[in-house]
């Protein structure tokens, strides 16, 4: 039954094909009204995927860095399992601890890179449009939405001006923190004839007394934390309740928009 | 004025042979990390060398840098290290006392300007035109600026003049200043602790008096061969903190088992000092060797990173007293009690949204 036209895409009403997805409908999956649905569909291809891949190294190394980053602050309670020569509890949660901030720097260079070769929507994380004012009255539209003082959001292909704002604000500034103090303090193990001392003694330096700089990076970690939380809420809840896809969107790459209003 | 005498001649005046001044010689060697080829170089340079003058002054301070020195490890020190430098003043020390005293630092300036080692103990207060700590009729601060215009070079004895200390602690009434901010052109060396440890004292002015310079010195202006590493990098219990095996509280089976004490607040990972190599009391030990965790006292506001006896800092800010984790995980709850009250009120708004839209369907 397949003489009509099918290069006519399927947002447009096509007198040709009336009943389109042939096979969806012998499931039941693809009624009229799913069809009507169906053609409301735009998607836009926004996280290449070494943005994607990004995102799900960083969720893992960030998951393993404040579990064993809290435990290196409180160490969980002394276990005997054998002499202190054969046993490496601690060392191995420190190991972790280091190995997951190598592999989360890296990435984080490597997304910064990106940001120059990707497409646009690679740039977003790494400024914010500081001065146009028409950015900020979006942001607290955004919040106002948050607040439910506004019925509905508006539609976005990459971050909104509020969780741009929070993206540049923990991820950009916050984790380039954790990364600097991070290496200040992990400097001080490897001694000062390191690279890292090297390269980070100034941090050192600057704070004196690195009992400082371990209550810095511990503050840190709370704020970043408090940011996965509020991250996940918000992304779940967009996804349900925005005009826009969230979480499939961080896994393929495509934003779909579950209306077609232009505005 | 007399030619100044050489160390050797000072040390063979007192009755010290020649077997144990060359015995000295070794020791202060191997102190400063050098190879036995030092040893004659060393023995040379004190055999020639006239005697450093060293003008020692004191200002806030406790004296247990002048008591810390005076107990130098090794045989020799008791006689030789007061020798060894010509210490031209220091009111603890020295005999005379009042004017003479001071009439003896004066002199003292005269004889060797621009040619004398400034070595302060303590710091000077700055509040009140320095009236907190007062000397000879006149605020420490300017006998300070006074005796170090005309000074070579300035050692700081202790975590006073070098960071302030405990009269520098929050909130610091009398505002104690460590020296080099108040002295800026010239040449500072920092030997912090509460005490600094005898022999790194000696060691650093031997070094001086051998090389004709300062010691190499570290980003925080220490001499590098006793402050580059921490306590923790040379701590003998270190395999127990690489094992997770930790003083849960103070005297318990881990604490006799001589366990390590960062868990009961160990400052040690965050403390760069000799103590865990050269030890104190002629090497026969240190705080976490007596099973007592490092305080920090070489380090800068030691006395403001919260409690001795806590591994987290107390953070004391816009009134609160908490550690890291506590504020953290108080954001982190309100953070969830926020969301957790969002997500019922986007369920109402929503199921209220649907009832409106049916209305208005049902009205249509």
């Amino acid at each position: 039954m397949t003489d009509f036209r099918t290069d006519t895409p399927i947002h447009i009403p096509n007198p040709d094909a009336p009943t389109p997805l042939e096979a969806a409908r012998l499931t039941g999956g693809a009624r009229p009204e799913d069809i009507e649905s169906l053609r409301l569909q735009a998607a836009i291809y926004v996280y290449e995927a070494p943005v994607r891949i990004w995102h799900w190294v960083n969720a893992a190394t960030i998951t393993v860095l404040i579990i064993t980053g809290y435990l290196i602050g409180s160490p969980p309670p002394t276990m005997e399992i054998a002499e202190a020569t054969d046993q490496f509890l601690f060392g191995y949660i420190r190991f972790a601890h280091f190995a997951a901030g190598m592999i989360l720097t890296v990435a984080f260079a490597a997304r910064i890179y990106w940001a120059f070769v990707g497409n646009r929507h690679a740039r977003q994380l790494f400024y914010i449009p500081f001065w146009r004012v028409r950015w900020w009255k979006e942001l607290i539209f955004e919040a106002r939405w948050y607040a439910f003082l506004e019925a509905e959001p508006k539609k976005y292909i990459g971050h909104n001006p509020l969780a741009h704002f929070a993206m540049f604000t923990f991820i950009t500034l916050g984790m380039t923190f954790m990364i600097i103090t991070g290496f200040a303090l992990y400097a001080e193990g490897a001694g000062q004839d390191s690279i890292y001392y090297a390269l980070f003694g100034w941090v050192i330096e600057m704070v004196s007394n690195t009992q400082r700089l371990h209550t810095l990076h511990h503050l840190g970690m709370w704020a970043i934390t408090i940011f996965a939380i509020i991250h996940i809420y918000a992304a779940l809840r967009e996804d349900i309740m925005s005009r826009q896809s969230m979480l499939t969107t961080i896994v393929s790459g495509w934003r779909t928009f579950k209306d077609n209003r232009v505005e | 004025m007399a030619q100044i005498e050489t160390f050797y001649d000072v040390m063979r005046r007192q009755g010290i042979t020649r077997r144990s001044f060359m015995k000295y010689c070794s020791l202060t060697a191997s102190a400063l990390g050098l190879g036995p080829a030092f040893v004659p170089k060393i023995a040379h340079a004190m055999e020639t060398k006239p005697r450093t003058p060293v003008i020692w002054i004191n200002g806030l301070e406790c004296t247990c840098c002048s008591e810390s020195f005076i107990r130098g490890a090794h045989p020799l020190a008791k006689d030789v290290v007061l020798s060894m430098i010509s210490l031209d003043y220091s009111h603890v020390l020295m005999a005379a006392a009042g004017k003479h005293a001071l009439d003896a630092m004066e002199e003292a300036i005269d004889a060797h300007r621009g040619n004398y080692i400034l070595a302060v103990e303590g710091n000077p207060p700055l509040n009140e035109d320095g009236m907190f700590c007062f000397q000879g009729g006149k605020p420490f601060v300017e006998k300070l600026r006074h005796v170090a215009k005309d000074a070579k070079a300035i050692i700081s004895w202790g975590s006073c003049a070098s960071y302030g200390c405990v009269q520098a602690a929050a909130p610091n009434p009398t505002r104690a200043t460590p020296v080099h901010k108040v002295i800026t052109d010239k040449p500072i060396i920092k030997v912090p602790g509460c005490p600094p440890i005898a022999e790194v004292m000696t060691g650093v002015i031997t070094y001086m008096l051998t090389f004709d310079r300062l010691p190499p010195l570290d980003r925080q202006g220490r001499p590098a061969m006793f402050y580059s590493q921490r306590i923790h990098d040379k701590c003998y219990r270190r395999p127990h903190f690489d094992a997770g095996q930790f003083v849960e509280q103070w005297d318990d089976d881990y604490a006799r088992k001589g366990y390590c004490l960062y868990k009961v607040g160990c400052k040690g990972p965050t403390t760069y000092n000799a103590c865990s190599t050269v030890r104190w009391n002629e090497g026969v030990s240190f705080p976490i060797q007596s099973g007592h965790g490092c305080i920090g006292c070489s380090e800068d506001g030691f006395w403001d990173q919260g409690s001795f006896y806590d591994r987290l800092t107390t953070i004391r800010q816009f009134g609160v007293e908490a550690t890291a984790d506590q504020i953290g995980l108080a954001a982190t709850g309100v953070v969830g009690a926020g969301i957790a009250a969002h997500i019922a009120a986007s369920a109402l708004k929503r199921a209220q949204k649907k009832t409106d839209d049916n209305r208005s369907k049902e009205e249509v």
